[in-house]
C-alpha cells in the first residue's frame, strides 16, 4: 500500500511557529518533526516498508508498527489515502 | 501569547439571502463603509505575519464582493488554507472556476433545508435548486463540500432528509448547527428555539447516520447550548485561537463581540498584530483572570473558558459575568425560563428577516 496526502489537505512549513502543520478543511494540526516527516513521505510512490526505511535512515529508533499505526489513524482522519497501487 | 490560527474574515454584510436565524449585527448601517480591496489585502498580509494558517471567507455573502477572486489568491499565495462560506448565491461557472484557479482550498454551502417550499420560505427568496447546482459544480471542479445546515424549530425535524441530500450531493461534511442566538437569531430566539422532544429525535437521527455514512461523510453536529449542562468553550476562549474583521475594518475576538460595551479596534486605525497583542478589546476576557465565581473556583474554567462572553451580556446585562448557560451560574434561571417557553406546547411564533442590504430598516 502506499499512503498519499488526501488532496484536500495541505502540509506545510510555518515559519510564525517554526513547526510543520497539516491544514485541512475545518482544521489545523501543528506536528512535530517526525509526524511531518513522515506525511512528507506519503507522496503516493511509496510503499509503507520504503517509508519506514527512509526514516531509519534519518533517525535511530523506528519502530514499524508506531509508523504504521500513524498513518491509519492519519487515514481514518481522511487526512492521509491508502491506494494499493 | 499564542498566536491566532484562523481569521475569520466578514467581507460584507450585503446578503441575498433574509435568514431570520442569521448571526449578523442588527444594526447593519455601521458596516457599510466596507474595507477596500487594497485594505483586505493589508490585512491578509498582516494576519499572516501575525501567524494566521486559516482563512474563512464569509459574510453576509462573499461573492458579493467584486474582488472575492484576488482575495482569496492573495491568500492562497501566503500559504493560508482559504475557505469559502457562502449561500452559492453567485457561484456561477465562471465565478467557479476562477476562484479554483486562484487556489481556493473548500467550499461550504448553506442550505436552509432538504426541499425547496421550506429552504426557500427560511431562506426568504427562491434559492433552493441554484444551491443544489452549486454544489454539484463545487464537486465537479474538485473540491471539497461541507454543507452547512442552521438548526432550528421550523427545520430540525427535517434532519434525516437533510442527511440524504447531503448523501445525494456528495458532500464530504455536513455540519449540522443549532442556531447560535446573536444578531438576528437574538431577536427571533422564541421562535426559532427548538423543544426537547424535537432534539431528542434530531439526536437518534444523527448518531443511526454517523454509523451509516461512516467513512464517506463526516457529520458535525452541534447542539444547542441552551440545552447543555456546561457552556460551550467559545471560540477556543476569549483572543486564543481566531480573530474576526467585520465588513467596516473592526477587528472582534469572535464576530458577535461587536455587541460589547468595550473599546473597538480596527484596521484602519492600527494594525492587526498590536491589535490581538495589546488592544483593550482582545486583553478584556483573555485567560481566566477576569473570571468570577462559580468559574474561578471551577476546574472547567480552562474547559470552557466560562462559556460565551456575548451570550452572558446579551442574558444579564454583564459581559463579565458565568454564561448562564451553565447550571452552576446564578442567571441560569434565565436559561431555564427560556427552554420551559419553548417546551409548553405548540406556539406560532413570526420570524423577524434580516434585511438583504445594510440600511434598509
Amino acid at each position: 500500500m502506499m499512503p498519499k496526502l488526501a488532496p484536500h489537505v495541505r502540509l506545510r512549513f510555518d515559519a510564525t511557529r517554526n513547526q510543520s502543520v497539516l491544514l485541512g478543511p475545518e482544521s489545523v494540526a501543528v506536528l512535530n518533526k517526525t509526524s511531518a516527516d513522515i506525511l512528507e513521505l506519503c507522496d503516493g510512490r511509496r510503499t509503507l516498508t520504503e517509508i519506514v526505511a527512509e526514516l531509519r535512515s534519518r533517525y535511530d529508533r523506528v519502530a514499524d508498527d508506531e509508523v504504521r499505526a500513524f498513518v491509519d489513524r492519519m487515514a481514518a482522519r481522511h487526512y492521509v489515502e491508502i491506494s494499493d497501487g | 501569547m499564542d498566536s491566532p490560527f484562523g481569521l475569520l474574515a466578514e467581507l460584507t454584510y450585503r446578503c441575498p439571502l433574509a435568514c431570520a436565524y442569521c448571526s449578523n449585527p442588527v444594526d447593519m448601517v455601521a458596516y457599510g463603509d466596507e474595507l477596500t480591496t487594497a485594505e483586505w489585502r493589508r490585512v491578509l498580509d498582516e494576519a499572516h505575519e501575525l501567524g494566521v494558517l486559516q482563512l474563512h471567507l464569509s459574510g453576509g455573502e462573499p461573492l458579493l464582493r467584486r474582488d472575492i477572486v484576488e482575495l482569496a489568491a492573495a491568500a492562497r499565495d501566503l500559504g493560508m488554507y482559504t475557505n469559502l462560506v457562502t449561500s452559492a448565491l453567485g457561484l456561477s461557472r465562471r465565478r467557479a472556476e476562477e476562484l479554483r484557479a486562484a487556489g481556493l482550498d473548500h467550499v461550504q454551502v448553506s442550505i436552509q433545508a432538504d426541499e425547496p417550499a421550506i429552504s426557500d420560505r427560511i431562506a426568504g427568496t427562491p434559492s433552493f435548486a441554484r444551491k443544489v447546482e452549486a454544489c454539484h459544480l463545487v464537486k465537479e471542479l474538485g473540491w471539497p463540500l461541507t454543507l452547512n445546515v442552521v438548526l432550528h424549530r421550523q427545520n430540525i425535524d427535517r434532519i434525516a432528509a437533510v442527511l440524504r441530500l447531503a448523501e445525494e450531493l456528495e458532500a464530504d461534511r455536513v455540519e449540522l448547527a443549532n442556531t447560535q442566538y446573536y444578531g438576528w437569531a437574538w431577536r427571533n430566539r422564541d421562535a426559532l428555539l427548538p423543544s426537547r422532544s424535537q432534539l431528542e429525535q434530531a439526536e437518534e437521527v444523527v448518531s443511526a447516520a454517523r454509523t451509516r455514512l461512516k467513512g464517506r461523510m463526516d457529520v458535525i453536529y452541534v447542539l444547542p447550548d441552551y440545552y447543555s449542562r456546561y457552556p460551550k468553550p467559545c471560540m477556543g476562549g476569549w483572543a486564543q485561537r481566531q480573530l474576526t474583521v467585520a465588513p467596516n475594518g473592526d477587528v472582534l475576538p469572535c464576530p458577535a463581540a461587536q455587541t460589547l460595551p468595550l473599546p473597538r479596534a480596527s484596521v484602519r486605525a492600527d494594525s492587526l498584530a498590536r491589535i490581538w497583542t495589546e488592544s483593550p478589546l482582545f486583553q478584556a476576557f483573555r485567560g481566566t483572570d477576569w473570571m468570577p465565581d462559580p468559574c474561578r473556583s471551577c476546574d472547567r474554567k480552562e474547559t470552557d473558558f466560562g462559556g460565551c462572553r456575548c451570550q452572558a451580556f446579551l442574558l444579564t446585562g454583564d459581559a463579565a459575568r458565568t454564561d448562564p448557560v451553565c447550571h452552576l451560574s446564578p442567571d441560569h434561571g434565565i436559561v431555564e425560563a427560556a427552554v420551559r417557553a419553548a417546551n409548553d406546547g405548540p406556539r406560532e411564533l413570526t420570524l423577524v428577516p434580516r434585511p438583504h442590504r445594510v440600511g434598509q430598516p
